[in-house]
């Protein structure tokens, strides 16, 4: 067979073919966008990817590798200032995704599947507006009304932070429970009145179990929300009121150690798997 | 009062008996409603919206010596967003430390979101030409970094950047460089950790629209003799357009407000509008000073989501 | 082969899809030479393989063996981009950012061409398509029938040596169909340029087309005019697929080179043209078109008889299905050129008298 160099020389399909040379044209093919993509994977995980790596270095140097160990875990778990920053970071985000989750069911429950009304439009605003504004300036907002309160009453405590977490966290608790309820379909629900359900136990025996899903996946992004936050926390947090964020910009500034690659390894991964677990339970069982 | 339909039952009320049963029920529900909204309206209104009030009254107050502000009426800190004051002559000359803090914040802004889309536009083309199975599993794997603790994910670019860190080190290994590159607290490092923290936020839109592009378009231009780029620049890119847009907003938006990877891998001195703002709350104790910063940051903010809602928004309900 | 007459030319071409057990041939070995200046129609029922076969021309499919040659030279390999090939596509895919001169200029910018000359060129194709007061529209604010022009402008404007057309009428409803149907042939034959077209609606085929090829399952049974397509079928699908047909089976009794004595279902005995290889004993279906039958007492010039098993008016023509003796059922078909005069009722008996030349011997 003769070499397919030149244009002009009799091409066929079929030699070219065997030669494994071109394959089919493809349309959606753009040259390089394949590269670009890993390169971006690569981009967004070689840090992540470094940092685990360390938290199980034995050897305290981030450049030389000894060997794997879980070390720094057992040190961090020892540190009395990482744990109780850890645990206050967790019991933020424990109390800030209840409160949101059944505000924003509620919220869910008036705005989804209704015949528009007057000031629907309204909540809604309301509902996202923590999504609007950024962070900073809320933080600073939140900063000023507190101080502002805490002078008049004289009433101090963790609960204004938790207060804090809770507004941002109702919105992101609100988008997945909003978007079960709206996949879900109405003729249960009549079904049910058909079959002399009060509305209170058609709510109760059908909507209510229908949208656990949401709920769940709901509750779940609002977690990983409070757990995420660092700039709001870190403006709004009372004295001794030491969270994860506000503990870590501490060690960095103060020099980094080991056990802080080991924490927030923990925190990194706790978030990672609640994500992973929210897009299983809000998937979309069609197809 | 409502007309009703000539030929309903007419009663003294102009309504009927069922109309007026359903005007109750409906009544009912409405009461329910707002009973089911309460909670969520009054808690963000009251610590959401509320303390944005506040900061727009103390926008225009004197600050008080040690944080706060006294409750005097003054103009001043939005005088100085643009102006200060000669401290002699009371003079109002231009404040040349708050252009090069804006001009910074927008510069790295529009740098991030550059940065974003010149990786995320053929990320998501990518993903959104892959079978669709495989599709969300890309996504995934993009949006996960998203939903971590931002200053864990800076923490970890710092382990790469630092003056001892991995790339410090292994360029000293290799002999390529004798002392450690400065690459914390510069301006690059600055946009690297903006665009990687916001990179999703610029994939998601762009994908969504990717996702709807009618490949029998592409065809099209391929048949009228247009190679792989001209398909890219005239057929792909218009037809994206508003998933670039809302890519670029949704970007832009938190970059240039950010604080803490600016703050972070920044250091002190490369103010920006975030680190500015804080600033004004924290060491410098000039309360209405940061209050009118923020304002601005967010009419700033407010414009890039009205021109998303006009551009993006409006034309998508066209199609 | 002469270059100078032959526009498009599929050598062997073979195509198939997914591998091992799973694997389909989409185009089984088709071979086929479309003259220039010809308006050629690719006809069959969905999944035959004509689509992917335009496609391959059209260079968004790649021959899985075989050659396709354009103005002799072969193109197989070459990307849709650098073949002077046009496609009006089923969906039209018409740039929705672009206006409708636009979208006309669109290939010729991609040529690189002058603006003047795109100038002139748009001028030309939005005339020749009556799209004048059209152009600066966006192509989302006019009729699909107007979409159907411009995406026939926009493939029109680069002067292609082919143009392929993927079933460009369905998207349009009849009458709009009909109005197209005389407007794509008059556009061929004033540019002159060679039309491919694809369709799986055979009226369509017959009316514009020059030739008509007609393909099942990946492969092409028969080539020809739309005459001898509808007067000549070489097979049952073909027969089958383009108007309706009767179809009779029928005994070889003897046979002198192409002529055979047959023995129909009803006992008679005809000589009839018969080209396939069947011997004397052998069983041959014969296909006949119901409006070449003519109803009649029954009587020895008659061919069948049967018996009426209903009537169905249709207006221009009334239809009769009847029970053929001997075996099978057959629909006659006669024009009310006088009007409808319903003489015959269900359970009549009547005569078939069919004259020779409609009777089509096929091969099996």
């Amino acid at each position: 067979m003769s070499e397919v160099t030149a244009a002009g020389e009799t091409l066929t399909a079929t030699n070219i073919m065997r030669r494994g040379r071109r394959p089919r044209f493809d349309v959606k093919h753009q040259p390089g966008f394949g590269f670009m993509a890993v390169l971006c994977v690569l981009m967004l995980y070689g840090p992540i990817v470094l940092l685990v790596t360390y938290s199980f270095n034995q050897n305290p140097s981030i450049t030389i590798w000894t060997s794997f160990s879980f070390d720094w875990y057992v040190k961090a778990y020892h540190n009395e200032q990482i744990r109780d920053a850890a645990f206050l970071s967790l019991k933020i985000a424990f109390f800030a995704s209840l409160a949101s989750t059944c505000a924003a069911t509620m919220a869910a429950i008036a705005t989804t599947r209704v015949k528009p009304y007057r000031g629907l439009t309204l909540a809604y605003t309301i509902i996202n507006q923590p999504l609007m504004v950024p962070e900073i300036v809320t933080g600073i907002a939140t900063l000023v009304f507190f101080a502002l309160i805490k002078q008049m009453t004289g009433i101090y405590g963790l609960g204004y932070l938790i207060t804090a977490h809770i507004v941002f966290c109702i919105p992101f608790a609100y988008m997945p429970i909003r978007a079960r309820l709206e996949d879900m379909d109405l003729t249960y629900e009549t079904a049910a009145a058909d079959l002399y359900a009060t509305p209170w136990q058609t709510f109760k025996r059908i909507t209510f179990p229908m949208m656990i899903p949401g709920i769940l996946g709901g509750a779940m992004l609002a977690f990983v929300i409070s757990l995420d936050d660092v700039v709001i926390t870190v403006l709004v947090s009372g004295p001794g009121e030491e969270t994860f964020p506000l503990y870590m910009i501490g060690a960095i500034r103060r020099g980094v150690t080991p056990e802080l690659n080991a924490v927030a390894t923990a925190f990194l991964c706790l978030s990672a798997l609640l994500v992973t677990v929210f897009f299983l339970v809000t998937r979309k069982k069609k197809e | 009062m409502a007309a009703t339909s000539s030929d309903a039952p007419v009663q003294e009320t102009g309504l009927s008996r069922p109309e007026l049963a359903s005007r109750a029920n409906d009544r009912a529900a409405m009461r329910r409603r707002l009973m089911l909204l309460a909670p969520a309206v009054l808690i963000i209104t009251i610590c959401g919206l509320a303390p944005l009030s506040i900061v727009l009254a103390y926008s225009w107050m004197q600050p008080a010596e040690y944080a706060g502000v006294i409750p005097q009426f003054s103009p001043d800190a939005w005088i100085n967003l643009a102006f200060e004051r000669d401290l002699f002559s009371d003079e109002l000359l231009p404040n040349f430390a708050y252009y090069s803090i804006y001009a910074r914040s927008i510069m790295m802004a529009g740098m991030t979101t550059l940065l974003a889309l010149a990786v995320g536009f053929p990320t998501s083309y990518f993903i959104a030409t892959r079978a669709p199975h495989r599709r969300n599993l890309w996504l995934f794997l993009i949006t996960i970094p998203f939903w971590t603790n931002l200053l864990i994910r800076t923490f970890a670019i710092m382990l790469i950047l630092r003056d001892e860190g991995v790339l410090n080190v292994i360029l000293l290994k290799l002999g390529i460089i004798d002392t450690p590159l400065q690459l914390l607290f510069t301006n690059w490092a600055v946009s690297y950790g903006l665009a990687y923290a916001y990179l999703p936020l610029m994939v998601m839109p762009l994908y969504a629209s990717m996702e709807k592009l009618d490949f029998r378009l592409v065809e099209a231009g391929y048949d009228l003799y247009a190679s792989r780029f001209q398909v890219l620049r005239r057929v792909i890119i218009p037809l994206v357009k508003p998933g670039i847009v809302a890519g670029s907003i949704l970007c832009f938006i938190p970059a240039i407000g950010d604080y803490v990877i600016t703050s972070q891998l920044g250091g002190g001195k490369r103010m920006m509008l975030g680190t500015l703002i804080a600033m004004q709350f924290g060491p410098a104790r000039n309360w209405p000073q940061g209050s009118a910063i923020a304002l601005g940051l967010m009419i700033i903010v407010l414009i890039a989501l009205f021109i998303y809602a006009k551009k993006v928004v409006a034309r998508s309900n066209m199609r | 082969m002469v270059a100078g007459a032959t526009a498009i030319e599929a050598r062997n071409v073979v195509k198939t899809f997914g591998s091992g057990s799973e694997a389909f041939n989409a185009l089984d070995n088709v071979s086929v030479t479309i003259r220039q200046n010809e308006f050629f129609t690719l006809l069959g029922p969905s999944g035959c393989g004509k689509t992917t076969l335009l496609r391959m021309i059209a260079g968004f499919e790649l021959p899985t063996s075989g050659e396709i040659m354009l103005d002799g030279q072969p193109v197989a390999h070459l990307p849709p981009f650098k073949r002077q090939v046009n496609t009006v596509f089923q969906s039209y895919a018409l740039f929705p950012h672009l206006t409708v001169a636009q979208n006309i200029a669109f290939g010729l910018e991609m040529l690189r061409r002058s603006k003047s000359e795109i100038d002139a060129q748009v001028d030309k194709m939005l005339k020749l398509v009556q799209m004048e007061p059209m152009r600066n529209r966006r192509v989302n604010q006019i009729s699909g029938g107007q979409q159907q022009r411009v995406a026939l402008a926009r493939a029109l404007a680069p002067h292609p040596k082919v143009l392929l057309l993927d079933e460009p009428l369905s998207a349009l409803d009849l009458k709009l169909r009909k109005g197209m149907q005389i407007e794509l042939k008059r556009l061929q034959m004033e540019t002159g340029i060679t039309f491919i077209f694809v369709t799986h609606d055979q009226e369509e085929a017959l009316t514009m087309s020059d030739r008509v090829a007609v393909m099942s399952k990946g492969k092409i049974l028969q080539i020809g005019t739309p005459t001898e397509i509808y007067e000549r079928p070489s097979d049952r699908f073909v027969a089958d697929f383009i108007g309706e047909t009767n179809f009779t089976q029928a005994e070889v009794l003897e046979r002198q080179g192409d002529e055979g004595r047959l023995r129909l279902c009803s006992g008679v005995e005809i000589v009839q043209q018969i080209n396939s290889l069947a011997g004397i004993g052998d069983k041959v279906t014969l296909a006949i078109r119901p409006e070449r039958i003519e109803l009649a007492p029954h009587d020895d010039a008659c061919q069948f008889s049967g018996t009426v098993q209903n009537v169905v008016y249709f207006g221009t023509d009334t239809t009769y299905h009847l029970n053929i003796q001997g075996g099978g059922h057959m629909t006659v078909r006669l024009q009310n050129r006088w009007g409808h005069q319903s003489v015959l009722q269900a359970g009549d008996e009547v005569g078939l008298r069919v004259p020779p030349e409609a009777m089509q011997v096929l091969k099996d």
